[in-house]
């Protein structure tokens, strides 16, 4: 069951992904990129990180994606144009590329035996479990994350108000 | 039945070269900065793969974190996105290239 | 050193070096006075010293050694320090060296009054004394080099005093390069005499010798001889003798110091220093013998016809350097030294007395067109004719003596001495005549310079050293008189010590005084058949010259051209080499492989700089695409570099 539950919605991840990058239209990856948000959540449930799943939706796929929902709206974008303007990246990158999935693969399976087996509910983190943690030792870098966001509220004004 | 780790860290790992090669191959500038955060996310979950794996919390708090600065960048990241269309009138990236010798 | 107090001989060459840093220094901008005085000063006080030591030396212990804490080079193979010898035949080069020095600095004032650099000319003066006086008072081969390289370099300076001309620069260029070959001739036998003997000081390589009466030839042959090349470059002697002729480019005065008086000697002080090395060597004695002979034939010959009174000098210099040279391969060390000593005194006279009548005329050096001159420079014209007279041999003036020993030595030589002697004589003969020549042409007949000269007297600056040279021209002599004619041959008897260290394997003959009063008379004979060969030519019957030239062209124009030896080295010696240096060296060579090799390599790193400049394009994409790759390799590295060192 954990198994099937893991293989559909790890399928779904890799399906919304390469949708992702064919699709031409920037909305349509918009949505792919939401559907490979929610499933992550499904994942990290499976990992036992409740609370995480949760801000996943909520942040992620519930705020940020529309943000970026609503940037193409107001922006208008339209089909993707096919310029050419970099043979680098066709030529180095994708093989790169390749050969970075294919080494950490590689690296991750051959580790196989020294890593764990994860079975639904073996660790379960309550929320205030990681609450404790953030709010007695890690208070410091919170504050700081929020005033970081402050600041990227100030900025992002900034930048796209328009200059009159 | 179970998971191994390993095949969640595999997923990561394809997660994350698809967003590198999405941000290779496309050129509008707003799918360019989702493959980032397509990428974030896998590494998002590598990191809960390993607060499973050695039972720690503070692998999760991290993932909490590269949330935060996520949402901080996104923001920050599509006004500058905003200005630039305001000011090339394209979402092209390969048109966004004064800055070289 | 053996007890005895310091007498600080470093003063000596270093006095005049602070006269050079002096002027050299600051003279540009002091007034020509104040010049003068430094230049006089630094130059007096060695003669002072020199005067003391003189006066004291009896009571010294001798050989004195000064040698300096600090050596100069110590290494465990050799040695080398700055080390001051005094003996009896330093004192004597001192002597001369700082007396006639003096003198020519002194009239220097009076004659270069007028010239453009007058500072410079006193500081390369300055800077050529301190270099003489080094090689002089040298205790070692080493710093006798110092110094020997040292006059070389002012000599060059001071040919090339008149910057503006073309003509002295090339000359200036001319002796340095044939004063180098020379030197490389001593280079190479100092390296020998350092593989054989492991020193260079006198004392211990000398002392080698002597202490091993086994060695012979061989080694001690090459060494000879190399040295004898670098003679024969330092004192103008075949063949390397051709710059001395062009040096008259120079001042006057340097001509007289330098290239008289001076730094061709050292050539001969050298070979007389290192006699122990060539009486073991009679091969390279009978070479030297018959280069001098060789020489001082040669050089007569063609001073016989010269028109300009410096040039006439110039070879009467060369030839009376290979008497010197002649007396060396003879073995006859003290005679040497003895004619080196009245041909300073006598040639340094004449030249200066040249000098005094160059400038009475305003700067004319054609003696064609002079000419009873005796009437209006009375002064110069006695001063000069001292020194006529003394060069001529002719009793009782300086050169009759010195000339007479060498020439009877010669006779008494084991090698072909007869030979020797005859070339001796007839050139003794030659050099009666254009000495007279000269004479006659300068200062008797009626006046053939142009309308309006007005020849004057030289200021008394020039006067007194003339006057001073000439009581030593005539008197000079009188130390070396040989028993033979009454007296005490006081001049060999003061250098025994040094030049009888080791006898020569082969004793000269020895002869008997009625063989020396004859010979004297001989040589006297022939002093006055060429006197009176001048005499007819030149003041009784002047048309007679130009009718033997008719004559006689072929020869005559063969000696004006100085047998085209000049012409000679330069086709076969200098042009090939400018032709290689220029086409090989520096076209092929120099333009070719350096400069282009360093083109390719400047012209690759600039390639390789577009190559790499294209990477920044301003595309985000090639950018992601080259991270990913570097993203790819830091991983591939870390990750297999691990496995394979844990």
């Amino acid at each position: 069951m954990y198994l099937v539950l893991f293989i559909f919605f790890a399928g779904l991840c890799v399906a919304g992904a390469l949708n992702l990058l064919f699709q031409r239209h920037p909305i349509n990856s918009a949505l792919s990129l939401i559907v490979v948000m929610s499933s992550l959540a499904v994942l990290y449930l499976l990992l036992g990180a409740e609370f995480l799943a949760a801000a996943q939706v909520i942040v992620y796929a519930g705020a940020i994606m529309v943000l970026f929902t609503f940037v193409i709206m107001l922006l208008n974008a339209g089909k993707e144009e096919l310029t050419h303007g970099s043979r680098a990246a066709y030529i180095v990158g994708v093989p790169g590329v390749a050969i970075l999935v294919s080494v950490l693969s590689f690296i991750f399976l051959s580790a196989r035996t020294h890593l764990a087996q994860a079975r639904l509910g073996d660790y379960v983190v309550s929320t205030s479990d990681l609450s404790k943690v953030l709010f007695r030792d890690l208070l410091l870098p919170f504050e700081v994350t929020s005033i970081l966001i402050l600041i990227a509220i100030l900025g992002a004004v900034a930048l796209a108000s328009k200059e009159h | 039945m179970v998971v191994p780790i390993a095949w969640y860290l595999v997923l990561s790992a394809i997660l994350f070269s698809i967003g590198v090669g999405a941000f290779l191959i496309k050129r509008n500038i707003i799918t360019v900065f989702m493959s980032i955060e397509l990428m974030l996310n896998a590494v998002n979950l590598t990191f809960v793969a390993f607060a499973y794996q050695w039972h720690r919390v503070q692998g999760q708090i991290f993932v909490f974190f590269v949330m935060v600065v996520a949402a901080a960048e996104a923001a920050v990241g599509l006004a500058l996105i905003i200005a630039i269309f305001r000011a090339r009138s394209t979402l092209n990236v390969d048109q966004v290239n004064l800055m070289k010798l | 050193m053996n007890g005895n107090p310091s007498l600080h001989l470093w003063l000596i060459p270093l006095l005049p070096f602070a006269g050079f840093l002096v002027n050299g220094l600051l003279g540009r901008y002091l007034p020509q006075r104040v010049v003068t005085a430094i230049a006089l000063f630094f130059t007096a006080a060695p003669l002072v010293k020199v005067a003391q030591i003189a006066l004291s030396f009896g009571s010294l212990n001798l050989p004195y050694v000064e040698r300096f804490d600090v050596p100069w080079m110590a290494t465990s193979a050799f040695r080398a320090d700055f080390a001051f010898l005094l003996d009896p035949l330093t004192l004597i080069m001192l002597l001369v060296v700082t007396g006639v020095g003096f003198l020519i600095h002194l009239y220097s004032a009076g004659y270069m009054a007028h010239e453009e650099g007058y500072w410079r000319y006193f500081a390369y003066l300055n800077l050529f004394m301190f270099f003489m006086l080094t090689l002089v008072l040298a205790e070692n081969f080493l710093l006798m080099f110092v110094g020997w390289e040292g006059v070389g370099l002012a000599s060059y300076l001071l040919i090339g005093f008149y910057l503006v001309r073309d003509s002295a620069a090339d000359a200036g260029k001319k002796a340095f390069v044939l004063n180098r070959i020379g030197d490389f001739g001593f280079l190479i036998a100092m390296f020998l005499m350092i593989a054989h003997f492991g020193s260079l000081s006198y004392h211990q390589v000398f002392g080698a010798i002597v202490h091993h009466p086994e060695m012979q030839g061989g080694f001690l042959t090459a060494i000879a001889l190399l040295l004898v090349l670098g003679a024969t470059g330092k004192s103008a002697q075949i063949p390397l003798y051709v710059w001395l002729p062009d040096a008259m480019e120079g001042p006057t005065p340097v001509s007289a110091l330098i290239h008289a008086a001076t730094m061709v000697t050292a050539g001969i002080y050298m070979v007389v220093r290192s006699h122990a090395l060539f009486d073991r060597s009679p091969f390279a004695l009978g070479v030297i013998a018959i280069i001098g002979a060789a020489t001082a034939l040669f050089a007569a010959t063609v001073g016989m016809v010269q028109t300009d009174i410096k040039r006439v000098l110039a070879y009467s210099t060369i030839s009376q350097l290979g008497y010197m040279f002649l007396a060396c391969g003879a073995a006859a060390y003290s005679a040497a030294i003895f004619h080196l000593v009245t041909h300073a005194f006598f040639k340094g006279l004449l030249f200066l007395a040249a000098g005094s009548v160059i400038h009475a005329l305003g700067g004319e050096q054609d003696m064609r067109v002079m000419g009873g001159l005796r009437k209006t420079i009375p002064i110069t014209f006695w001063t000069m004719s001292a020194g006529v007279f003394a060069i001529s041999g002719l009793p009782p003036f300086s050169g009759f003596f010195s000339k007479d020993a060498i020439l009877y030595q010669a006779f008494l030589s084991p090698t072909a001495g007869p030979i020797l002697w005859f070339v001796g004589l007839v050139t003794a003969l030659l050099t009666a005549f254009y000495m007279f020549r000269l004479w006659y042409l300068t200062f008797f007949g009626e006046s053939r310079a142009p309308h309006g000269t007005h020849p004057h007297e030289s200021p008394w600056v020039m006067l007194v050293p003339l006057i001073l040279l000439a009581v030593l021209a005539v008197s000079g002599g009188w130390v070396g008189i040989p028993q033979a004619l009454g007296g005490g041959d006081q001049f060999a008897h003061f250098l025994e010590p040094v030049v009888n260290v080791a006898a020569a394997p082969q004793a000269a003959a020895a002869g008997s005084e009625n063989q020396e009063r004859l010979f004297s008379g001989i040589s006297v004979v022939m002093a006055l058949i060429g006197v009176f060969l001048a005499d007819l030519l030149y003041r009784r019957k002047p048309g007679m010259a130009d009718t033997l030239v008719e004559r006689a062209r072929g020869v005559y124009q063969l000696l004006l051209n100085k047998y085209w030896i000049d012409q000679l080295y330069n086709a076969v010696l200098v042009a090939p080499l400018l032709f290689l240096s220029r086409y090989l060296l520096w076209g092929a060579i120099d333009r070719g492989v350096i400069t282009g090799g360093t083109s390719i390599a400047a012209g690759g790193v600039r390639g390789l700089g577009a190559l790499v400049q294209r990477v920044q394009s301003g595309n985000i994409r090639s950018y992601a695409g080259w991270l990913a790759v570097g993203a790819a390799a830091v991983i591939l590295i870390t990750y297999f570099g691990f496995s394979m060192h844990l």
